[in-house]
């Protein structure tokens, strides 16, 4: 935790993660994926996580929802342990992952299904949502219908339906094309609640740094094997961001910094590949 | 419009074919001195299809009720077994080793045994389809059952929907290309199987007018009586194709 964290008071504090450590148990031996990862994220924050392949960040986001066991430390989010699975999270994977026989509507109103709510009491924002994403005419249409980038906007709709105050994105947009991702970077800043203010957290994966810089508060970097946080950079662009925000001096010098940090190359060096 | 012409021009050329094969079966029976107990002619298969003194109704239904009766029973044993190993581990454990037991068996030699222990009738023709055919659904229910994204379980897990909910609604769905592609094996089974139960021992059915057609080296009989087993078969396998449109035309085009 840095001193800037401990000044905020508990009950600003969305998810606390201490001393975190994660270990899969595979036929070839253990793989320690996480080793004491200790962050906490504000209410309405948004987070980026970047590093290597394979230094786990996918596993630090199912850990955080409960999905995968940690082998040491405690996750506490808005003030409960987890223990379980916890309830009404966003994700969103790098896959759509849509139903295949199911409708675009009716992909989005999953989670309502799932989660044993009456489905109709949620049209109304299903529809909403593939309004505000441009989906509305292909709410009738199976996934298929559609391409990667709208797919990947209906997973969005679903993992935003019980309008989830965590909302945990694996790589979204990984599988889309720049100017698409640039579009969608600009939707995800609009339904997080940039403007508006009632935001939502966010836990945000990604491997392209100038993603991380554009969208986050703040960009948390990974070293790999066993994973661990290296740093954490403080992203105090102005909001709302906008595309001009990309071409400002301060998201370059950013930008620089965090390829500097992932690659190891001192300033002033000569640019180096940046491993995926 | 046109794109049933379109249909119509596609089926041309097997028609064609069809005439040709016909007419040069029927030239070599009445001038090329092929004996008619060898290899009868299209003309006299057709006078035995038609012929009012056998009771083609009779045996088509019999043989029809052992297809469908062995089809239904190998599709719901086989759904049912196949989704109890999908649901617990400890089920497919106990299961499976004797599943492929039943699986290496040569089916066909357990035709007189069902004889002895379900005595005559249909019952045991019925069973011999089945027991055919069940195996590949088994297999195929289980495997769409489990070929399910690892991220949607998560995604269920999420929402703490509950197990049968996550099998209700997703992973039975996703099962259904794979389900229906195995009953298109079984459609087929079903029918050797109801034949072979025939075969082994009965007094109705198409299987037995063959066996019967043997001893009176009446060739134009045992033709007759495969066209309308080929006949029962194709409905069959008509019926699986509808199923699959209508249950799963999200693969459609495509082999699940
Ligand atoms: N289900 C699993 N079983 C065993 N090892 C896994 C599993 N998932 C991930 N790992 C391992 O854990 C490490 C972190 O993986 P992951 O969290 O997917 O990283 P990232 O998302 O950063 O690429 C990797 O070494 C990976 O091989
Ligand atoms: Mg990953």
């Amino acid at each position: 935790m840095t001193s800037e964290d401990r000044l905020d008071s508990v009950d600003n504090i969305s998810i606390l993660l201490d001393g975190v450590s994660m270990t899969y148990g595979t036929a070839s031996g253990p793989v320690e994926a996480l080793r004491d990862i200790n962050l906490a994220v504000r209410q309405g924050e948004f987070i980026s996580l970047v590093g290597p392949s394979g230094c786990g960040k996918s596993t630090l986001l199912r850990v955080v929802a409960g999905l995968r066991e940690r082998s040491a430390g405690t996750v506490t989010v808005d003030g409960q342990k987890v223990m379980r699975p916890i309830p009404n999270v966003g994700m969103v994977f790098q896959a759509a992952v849509l139903l295949k026989w199911r409708t675009i509507l009716d992909n989005v109103l999953l989670p309502a299904e799932l989660a044993g709510l009456n489905p109709r009491n949620y049209r109304q924002r299903a529809m909403e949502l593939l309004e505000l994403t441009g989906l509305r005419e292909f709410a009738n249409k199976l996934p298929r219908e559609l391409s990667g980038g709208m797919q990947q906007r209906a997973a969005i709709c679903r993992g935003l339906l019980l309008d989830p105050k965590l909302l945990l994105m694996d790589e979204p947009f990984g599988a889309l094309d720049a100017m698409t991702r640039d579009e969608m970077n600009l939707e995800l800043l609009r339904i997080w609640g940039e403007a508006s203010g009632a935001r939502k957290t966010v836990l945000f994966v990604t491997h392209s740094i100038p993603e991380a810089v554009f969208l986050s508060d703040r960009v948390v970097i990974m070293s790999p094997r066993p994973g661990r946080i290296d740093t954490v950079l403080d992203i105090d662009l102005p909001r709302p961001r906008t595309v001009e925000s990309r071409i400002t001096p301060e998201f370059g010098a950013l930008s620089l910094k965090i390829y500097d940090m992932l690659t190891g190359r001192q300033s002033g060096d000569a640019p180096r590949f940046v491993p995926a | 419009m046109a794109k049933l012409r379109g249909k119509f021009l596609e089926l041309v050329p097997a028609v064609v074919l069809f005439v040709a094969i016909m007419a040069i079966w029927q030239a070599a029976v009445s001038w090329g001195g092929v004996k008619p107990y060898l290899l009868p002619s299209p003309r006299s298969v057709l006078d035995a299809m038609l012929d009012t003194s056998i009771d083609w109704w009779g045996h088509i239904w019999a043989t029809g009720l052992a297809i469908v009766g062995a089809f239904v029973l190998a599709a719901a044993s086989g759904v049912l077994l196949g989704t109890m190993i999908a649901w617990s581990p400890v089920l497919s454990r106990a299961l499976m080793p004797f599943l492929v037991f039943l699986n290496t068996l040569p089916k066909v030699a357990i035709a007189p045994l069902f004889l002895i222990w379900v005595g005559y009738g249909i019952l045991p023709n019925i069973l011999m389809g089945a027991l055919i055919g069940f195996f590949p659904v088994v297999i195929n229910t289980a495997v769409g059952l489990s070929q399910i994204d690892h991220d949607m379980i998560d995604l269920g897990r999420v929402f703490s929907a509950p197990k049968w909910k996550v099998f209700a609604k997703i992973r039975i769905p996703n099962a259904y290309p794979y389900i229906l592609s195995a009953l298109k094996v079984t459609a087929t089974s079903a029918v050797v199987g109801a034949i072979v139960g025939e075969f082994v021992a009965s007094q109705t059915g198409l299987g037995y007018v063959i066996v019967t057609s043997q001893s009176s080296m009446n060739t134009a009989l045992a033709f007759a009586a495969l066209i309308y087993i080929s006949i029962i078969g194709l409905l069959l396998f008509a019926v699986v194709g509808l199923m699959s449109r209508y249950l799963a035309p999200w693969a459609e085009g495509t082999d699940a």
